[in-house]
This record gives structure tokens, sequence and C-alpha cells, in this order.
């Protein structure tokens, strides 16, 4: 047996295998499939103080190796997740966050302060690099001092775990990865999706109603990585990764990289049992190799 | 009803005309029970440049030969892929997702409309009905004489009304133009085709207060309502077609 375990602070995950916002629904749409129990923790989708209706469609395009997605952050809102998901969601054996959003820093502050008297949530996942919103989103995640102020002022509310997704839309990545860690963040997501578009050639319009939007997929690996091992190496805080990761194999360039857990997004629409199959592949890579313990090789690259 | 990730061999592929074939598959498990109207994902192999599945509404199934079809129009690569499949691949689908058609009142006067490759689901939808008993008209348009699909199977459910753009076979123009929509008058209409037909249709249905139910196609990310991709304007608001449809009363369609 392997030990896959691992910490957040004291918050302790029964393995390294997330599901990544957005792509996961609130679980129950993938209970058919899978025990969701099995996973580290699954991360709901993104939520607002106020109900949004999201971007017109269409909202998804494929691309080469991935896909563009518009949906701009369509939820019912932290009423609702309180009184209808809230209940229902806590009965998987498994860490429940919650993404949150907001417009303004209030809003973020208030959703932190909501999201922290729900009991059975133990972290939040500050998503400030959201693409798809005209106001907020990855503003917050792309300008240093709005990072530092909105981490700050949800850092002030918030008792729990708190975890920061960053944009990959910046320059520089771990300018604002020790932002939040300096800001007191626990952990780092990274990346949320990068911006792009898609042209319709036949009808010779944008192929999302909003021109562009965020890309995920295998197509992001590459840079994923890079921006996982760059922040690695540049915090303590335990790095979440996340970035087109379809299979055990790409999970574990993540931890050889330096990460200490990993989150399945895109991969999740084509196989909804795949992050059950990434987590034995990861346990079977271990034996294999000898390892008992993966904390043997997150970093593993980065070590004399 | 639980949907299922399954992977299905290839038992036939029926080229009806050059962008038009049937997929039929057959499990090795017993079939789930599928409701006219449902669709599944269909993962596309052995196309690099396609990523996601493709969604396919279920064309006909025999629970007694545990076979089911899927009636599907090259569009793009990922169709232009599954064209080329061959008796004994093997197809991983997930299924069967989505709402179905509801059941018509037994008074009820019925018609079914169906446009290009939008006859898919109605051919099902047609046994489904015979089956329990209900009489029904079927309203088929097409471009011309050469698209037309499965005329005769359709033939033995009901009668038939026929249309092609072209006028080379049936009435002459669209669907909506059919002699039968004046003469004849309905309680309940089922379609399913392109998007400006479905939307005639509606207005149709609409003006003479005739219920309507219409199977939406839309660009799908995971067919189970997790990345909220395929939704559509309705009056409860952004609604994904994979989960709360993909049929829709038009009452409910913002169009």
């Amino acid at each position: 047996m392997v030990k896959l375990d691992f910490n957040i602070g004291d918050l302790h995950f029964r393995n390294p295998v997330l599901t990544a916002s957005g792509t996961f629904g609130y679980g129950s749409e993938f209970e058919d499939f899978i025990d969701i129990s099995r996973l580290g923790g699954i991360i709901v989708k993104g939520t607002t103080l106020e109900p949004r209706e999201g971007n017109p469609s269409p909202r998804m395009a494929e691309t080469a190796s991935g896909m563009l997605n518009s949906v701009g952050l369509q939820n019912k809102g932290i009423d609702y997740f309180e009184k209808h998901i809230y209940p229902g969601i806590t009965k998987y054996k498994t860490n429940v966050i919650v993404n949150i959003n907001g417009s303004y820093f209030k809003e973020y502050v208030e959703l932190a302060e909501r999201v922290n008297s729900l009991n059975k949530i133990p972290a939040i996942e500050l998503n400030i690099s959201c693409p798809n919103v005209k106001k907020g989103g990855m503003v917050f995640g792309t300008d240093p001092s709005s990072t530092r102020k909105v981490v700050k002022a949800v850092r002030a509310v918030y008792s729990k775990k708190l975890i920061v997704k960053l944009s990959p839309n910046v320059t520089d990545i771990v300018e604002f990865a020790r932002i939040s860690e300096e800001e007191g963040a626990d952990s780092i997501s990274l990346i949320n999706t990068l911006l792009g578009m898609a042209v319709d050639t036949e009808n010779m319009i944008p192929s999302l109603a909003t021109v562009t939007g965020g890309l995920s997929g295998p197509a992001v690996k590459p840079v994923a990585l890079r921006m996982v091992w760059q922040v690695a190496n540049a915090v303590k805080i335990p790095v979440i990764g996340i970035g087109g990761i379809m299979n055990a194999a790409d999970a574990i360039e993540f931890f050889l990289a330096g990460a200490s857990a990993i989150q399945v997004g895109t991969a999740s629409f084509i196989d909804p049992q795949v992050s059950v199959k990434i987590l034995e592949g990861i346990e079977q890579y271990l034996e294999r190799k000898g390892f008992t313990d993966i904390k043997d090789i997150v970093g593993y690259i980065n070590k004399e | 009803m639980g949907k299922r990730i399954e992977i299905l061999k290839l038992i036939d592929n029926q080229k009806l005309n050059k962008d038009s074939f049937i997929l039929e598959l057959s499990g090795r498990e017993k079939l789930p029970e599928i409701f006219p109207g449902q669709f599944a994902e269909v993962k596309v192999e052995g196309s690099p440049d396609t990523f996601l599945r493709r969604p396919f509404s279920v064309h006909d199934i025999n629970y007694g030969e545990n076979t089911i079809k899927f009636l599907i129009q090259i569009a793009g690569k990922g169709t232009e892929a599954l064209s080329k499949l061959q008796t004994g691949d093997m197809i991983n689908v997930i299924y069967p997702l989505g709402n179905s058609f509801s059941l018509p009142e037994s008074n009820q006067r019925i018609l079914l409309i169906g446009g290009g490759c939008g006859v898919a689901p109605l051919l099902f939808m047609a046994k489904f009905l015979k089956e329990k008993g209900f009489t029904f008209d079927i309203l088929l348009g097409f471009r011309n004489n050469e698209r037309i699909i499965e005329y005769d199977e359709y033939m033995e459910l009901g009668r038939v009304f026929l249309t092609t753009e072209d006028g080379s076979r049936g009435e002459k123009g669209f669907a909506t133009d059919h002699s039968a929509l004046g003469s004849n008058r309905y309680d309940k209409i089922y379609c399913c085709g392109p998007l400006p037909m479905m939307k005639a249709v509606a207005s149709y249905a609409s003006d003479r207060k005739i219920e309507c139910e219409v199977s939406l196609e839309t660009l799908m990310g995971c067919g189970i309502g997790a990345c909220l991709c395929c939704t559509v304007s309705t009056v409860r608001g952004n609604l994904c077609t994979c989960t709360d449809g993909p049929v829709f009363n038009i009452k409910d369609l913002i169009w």
C-alpha cells in the first residue's frame, strides 16, 4: 500500500486527486459513474453572491486538443447553494470545497463570510482568474495590487483553509503566488483557463458569442506544468496543479514538477470516470517505481 | 434510471446517401431502457482533431436483438471519422442521456415533423407511439429526392406527407409549406430538424395553440449537466440542452 494522503495545514485529504471547479457540477452529475467519496476532494462550480445566468450561446468551441468555454459563472447564487445544494453535497465522504467569485471586493468578502459559516465546507477556492466575466474575476488575478487586496480581505474574514486559484494570463505567475502566500493563503491552485478565441470560417463570425473564452484541455498542459513548476519552487505552501490532465501520467508530471495535489478538469467531460482512473494509475505508478509515499515524488525533478 | 458508460460493438455502418449513415451497435450487457428523444454521447476514436464526444439522439432500439441505432449526418471531422467505422469496431458511449418526448393524451391528433437528418429521433418516437396504440401523421421535409431518408419505414407507421425543397418528390417547398398543415387539424406536434424549420413549426403551432415539443441540437461539452456549455434561453433562465432537454416544450423557449 502506498500513502497518497496530503494536507493543507491541518486539513487532511485522503488522496491528491480533486476535481476542478466548473467541470464537475455539484458532484451529483457524476454519481452514476463513480463513487465520489473515493476522491481527495471536489471543488464545486463557481459560486457568486447573486444568481447568474452566464453568457449567451454559443459558449463552447472545440479546438485542437482542447476546448474554449465562455460559460461566465452561471450559477444559482449562494442562497440557493446553502438551501438546496449544501445539505446534499456534504453526504460525500470527501472534502467539498466551494469556489467563490465576485465582481467587487465586498462580494468576495461577503461570500467568504457566508461559506465560513457552513460547517462542513473545510476550504474555499478563491477564484480571481475567471476570464469570462466582465467585472471582477480575472481582473483581480492579473493586477498584483488587486490580488493582494482581495486575498488579504478574504483572509481576514475566512478562518478555514484558503486556496487561491491563479490566472495564467499574466507575465509573471510567481509574483501572484508570492503575494497570495504573503497575504495568508494556505494553498495555491493553478492554472485557470488561458484566454483564447476561435473563428467560424464558414459563417465568418467568432465561434463564441463573447468572442473570447477560456482554453482548457491537453493543449494547455505544458503551460500549466511550467507555471506549477515555477510556483512550487517559489512558495512554501502546497501547490495544486490544474491544466489538461487527462490520465495518470499527466498527473504524475505535475507531482514531479512540485504539485502536492492535482485537479482533473475538462477530462471529466470526455470520461466521467477519469478522476478515479487517474487515482488508480497514480497508485500503480508509485508501486511500480518502488515509492511508498506520494510525498517522495512531489518536486522530485527539483531536488539536487 | 442510471446513465452508463459502455463500449458497444459496431455491427453495421449503413450508408444512406453521400453524407448520412446509420451506425447500428450492440452491447454485451442488456441495453438500458431508453425513451424517444434521449441521446448518447459518442466518443470519436481515431480522430486526433476531435477532442469532445459527439451527441446523437437514439434513432431506433431493438431490445430483442439488443441493438441500438444512431442516424448521423457528416458535419465535421468527428462525424466524418465515425462514418468510416467498420463492422466490429468498438465504440465508447455514455447513455441514455437527457429527457424524452412526453406521451400524448389519448384523444389528441398527433403530427410528427422531421427535417433532413432531424428525422433521427422521430423514427424511434413513431415506433414507440405505434406500440402504445396511438395513430399519427408524419410530415417529412428534405432538400431533394436524393436526401430522402427512410421514407418506407415511416410509411409502415402512419400517414406520411413529404416535401422536397426542389420539388423532386412530394410537395415542393419546406415541411411547413405542406398542404396537410392547412387541411388537417392537430393537437400535438413533435418536431426535430434544422433550427429555422423548428422555429417555423413552433410559430405555426403557437398561432393555433397546438402543443408542440421540439428536440434541440446544441454544441455540447459533457452531456451530463456539468459544464453548462449547451444552454438555451428559456422562460426559466438558461437551461442545459443535455439535462433539461434535448426535448423542450416551445412554451418554455425564448425564440
